[in-house]
């Protein structure tokens, strides 16, 4: 045993390579993020203007594919909620509903200034913010952010996928 | 023809409900007394072909002073697109506790949208419509968001919303906390 | 609206064959937060009550407490797919209300921005109503211009989405060379790519049968619905604004106003088509006529940025007090209201404002055409098939930032 663990090539910090096998050796924390972090699958969830924007990301010059970002039009294959544009008051009870049907590990972008604290609408229907009622990972601020902040926002989420500790069960 | 012979036409077949005609910017109006207001859009609308409803909206006058005003007064901007010619009345609300006014959907099935949105944001009700209610703030909303004693952060909170909250409170107990946190990482929330 | 929200179609006893569907507001093929509460028999619709108000942000609200150079920020974000034509329609309509003259050379910049946004939201529409119906490829194709154009605004005045270009009086910024350049080479381009897209679209058969012949609207039922813009002339009315009642340029311009026979969608595809190429041909002109001088009128009270020098900046005061001074002195808020009315992409976007002789609107109304345009879906949605509503909506090309201001 001694041997083989002497024999296996560090690739990088944890993941060790077994030589001639083609297998690796890391530990599930990892493998898991790793996973997840290339397969980000939002929910298609226009609100408001950066929904537009956010479409601009989604097509050919930007292009969110080449991340394993693909829209899925239901919430159920979702695990991304990305909040683009201002949520009312109205609207609020249907986006929770929205995030309450997603699947565990799911996550939530607020995508510019409505999503993030109300923007310039501090009026009696907006709600001042989207962390009034959800749990938010990642504020995109902008109004609207441009396609390339977005694609920054969704690298800041995968690197705080990455960080993550035990979330594939409850006993971790 | 002109607007300004249009309204002295308007004037001519409903002599007691014109209070007066008014100019501004070039723009005429007249501002009328409810009772008859059905009764003059079918006119303009009939005889001098004002077949477009640009506009249908409210005003409440609880800040503003003028000689005709009432507490609230809708207003309809009429257009002719033959004659290329418009016309604005203003119909005087008299009971500025419950504002009550015809409703023109008989007219113009448009002006269904127009008249729940002024129902909606100021309180006016339209006789005879089709389906007053509330269209653009939820049903149980309490006031009319855009009557001058209505504070812009709102009067009181809408319950739906305190409802949300309260249910985020009991439902973030189960949200994922990341507890074995690397140095230099922070906790997700 | 708790999570035992009913439907709000009324119900009635012994229709067992009928059932009820809410789609939205969460739907992809809504083109935003629109609900449609729906009555069915099979795939027929009985009954169709859209359901609006879930972009309600209290414009009309939160005008009144602002200043009028404070306003045109938020007409951004009514109809965000073409904000320019927003920013020009408030300025307008301010203009009128407190009779500010607007220079030669910014009317011309308005039409050519005006314009510029109307590609873009009719691309935007063509994109997206193709997704709907089918035809992925336009959309990939449709965003390849857009994405120039956006590029553009972003040279001209810093920001792609919510412009924010015009000031009262005139523009913010004047045009660079290079942005003529740009312009110039995008007018060259772009009826190639009209005919491009025509490919696509006009012999697919999918297309034709999604679209001929369904929903049409005569010309009495247009106007009884208070339709505007390509919606209604898709029918043969012949209302434009630009023509009936002329602002900024447009009077100096020639161009001419597609019409339809039909007022099926397919009508209203053609009109739109058509209209793009309008737009090219006054965007041509706006390059060749683009008059020389200030782009902001000369008696214009001082809201546009004081970092421009040909403007006063009043010498007593801060920018905020100085304002006010200026606009003591000019005596410019007078009592008083107007309707002025623009031709934006999705019909005739109109402003009511009243003023109390202070500072900040005493009421602004935005005569919104989406708003009206989703109400006549009640009647236009009755005895179609679910798949044609998603048709219907597309071709009405309402955006619920304007519908719900």
């Amino acid at each position: 045993m001694g041997k083989i663990n002497e024999d296996l090539v560090h690739i990088t910090d944890g993941i060790k390579y077994i030589p001639g096998a083609s297998a690796l050796v890391a530990p599930l924390n990892k493998v898991i993020n790793w996973g997840r972090a290339g397969s980000i699958w939002p929910a298609t969830f226009g609100l408001a203007c950066c929904a537009i924007e956010m479409m601009v990301a989604g097509s050919a010059t930007n292009d969110l594919d080449r991340f394993g970002i693909i829209f899925r039009a239901s919430p159920r294959q979702a695990d991304c909620l990305i909040l683009a544009g201002t949520i009312t008051k109205k609207m609020a009870p249907v986006v929770r509903r929205v995030y309450d049907q997603m699947p565990e590990p799911r996550y939530v972008l607020a995508m510019g200034s409505c999503a993030c604290t109300g923007g310039v609408f501090d009026t009696y229907s907006v709600v001042q913010g989207a962390n009034e009622f959800l749990p938010v990972d990642v504020y995109i601020p902008g109004c609207p952010p441009r396609p390339e902040a977005l694609l920054e926002g969704l690298m800041k989420l995968q690197e705080k996928i990455m960080q993550e500790q035990g979330r594939w069960s409850q006993f971790a | 023809m002109e607007s300004i012979r249009i309204a002295e036409d308007l004037e001519k077949h409903f002599p007691d409900s014109i209070l007066e005609i008014q100019v501004h910017r070039g723009q005429f109006s007249a501002i009328v007394a409810q009772e008859f207001i059905l009764e003059m859009c079918q006119f303009l609308k009939e005889k001098h072909k004002m077949n477009h409803l640009n506009c249908l909206t409210g005003v409440d006058n609880l800040t503003r002073k003028g000689k005709h005003f009432e507490r609230f007064e809708v207003i309809y901007q009429l257009y002719s697109i033959e004659h290329r010619v418009g016309l604005r009345l203003k119909a005087q609300v008299k009971d500025s506790d419950n504002p009550c006014i015809d409703s023109i959907t008989s007219l113009w099935t448009g002006a269904d949208w127009l008249e729940r949105e002024a129902f909606d944001l100021l309180g006016i009700s339209f006789n005879n419509h089709p389906n007053l209610k509330r269209v653009l703030t939820p049903d149980d909303w309490e006031g009319h968001p855009l009557q001058k004693t209505y504070k812009l952060k709102g009067n009181t909170e809408w319950s739906g919303f305190t409802d949300l909250k309260e249910k985020f409170k009991q439902l973030s107990q189960f949200d994922f906390q990341n507890t074995h946190v690397q140095e230099g990482t922070q906790a997700n929330d | 609206m708790t999570e035992t929200t009913t439907l709000s179609v009324p119900v009635t006893q012994g229709d067992e064959d009928k059932y009820k569907l809410r789609m939205g507001p969460q739907h992809p093929a809504t083109h935003g937060v629109l609900r449609v509460d729906l009555e069915l028999d099979g795939e027929t619709i009985l009954d169709c009550y859209p359901q609006v108000g879930y972009l309600h942000r209290g414009f009309e609200k939160l005008a009144e407490n602002r200043t009028y150079a404070q306003n045109l920020v938020l007409t951004d974000r009514l109809d965000y797919m073409a904000a320019m034509a927003n920013n020009v329609g408030y300025c307008e309509a301010v203009e009128k209300l407190l009779d500010i003259n607007v220079s030669e050379r910014a009317k011309f910049l308005r039409v050519m921005v005006c314009e510029m946004a109307r590609l873009t939201s009719h691309l935007l529409w063509l994109a997206t109503h193709a997704l709907d119906i089918g035809a992925m490829t336009v959309f990939l194709y449709a965003f390849r211009e857009r994405e120039t154009l956006m590029e553009l605004f972003a040279e001209l005045c810093g920001s792609r989405l919510t412009n924010t270009y015009t000031r009262l009086g005139g523009v913010r910024q004047d045009v660079t060379h290079e942005i003529m350049m740009k312009l110039d080479r995008f007018v060259n381009e772009f009826p190639a790519c009209i005919a491009e897209y025509e490919t696509l679209i006009d012999t697919n058969r999918i297309w034709l049968k999604r679209t001929v012949g369904i929903a049409p609207v005569s010309a009495e039922m247009g106007l009884d619905l208070c339709l505007t813009g390509a919606s209604l002339r898709g029918s043969g009315v012949d209302y434009d604004v630009r023509k009936h009642m002329p602002y900024a340029a447009y009077d100096q311009l020639d161009f001419e106003v597609p019409l339809g026979e039909t007022g099926d969608i397919y009508a209203r595809y053609r009109i739109r088509m058509e209209e793009m190429l309008q737009s090219n041909i006054i965007l041509r002109q706006c390059i060749e006529k683009m008059p020389p001088g200030s782009i902001v009128g000369d008696d214009a009270p001082d809201l546009i940025m004081p970092t421009i020098p040909q403007k006063k900046v009043t010498p007593d005061t801060s920018a905020h007090q100085g304002l006010i001074k200026l606009i003591d002195d000019r005596n410019v808020y007078m009592e008083g209201d107007v309707y002025v009315a623009t031709e934006v992409p999705k019909g005739e976007l109109g402003f009511y404002f009243v003023s109390d002789s202070k500072g900040k609107p005493y009421r602004m109304h935005i005569r919104s055409p989406s708003f009206i345009h989703i109400g006549a879906l009640q009647t236009l949605g009755k005895g179609v098939m679910v798949a044609d509503l998603i048709a219907i909506i597309g071709t009405l090309d309402v955006v619920l930032g304007e519908c719900d201001r």
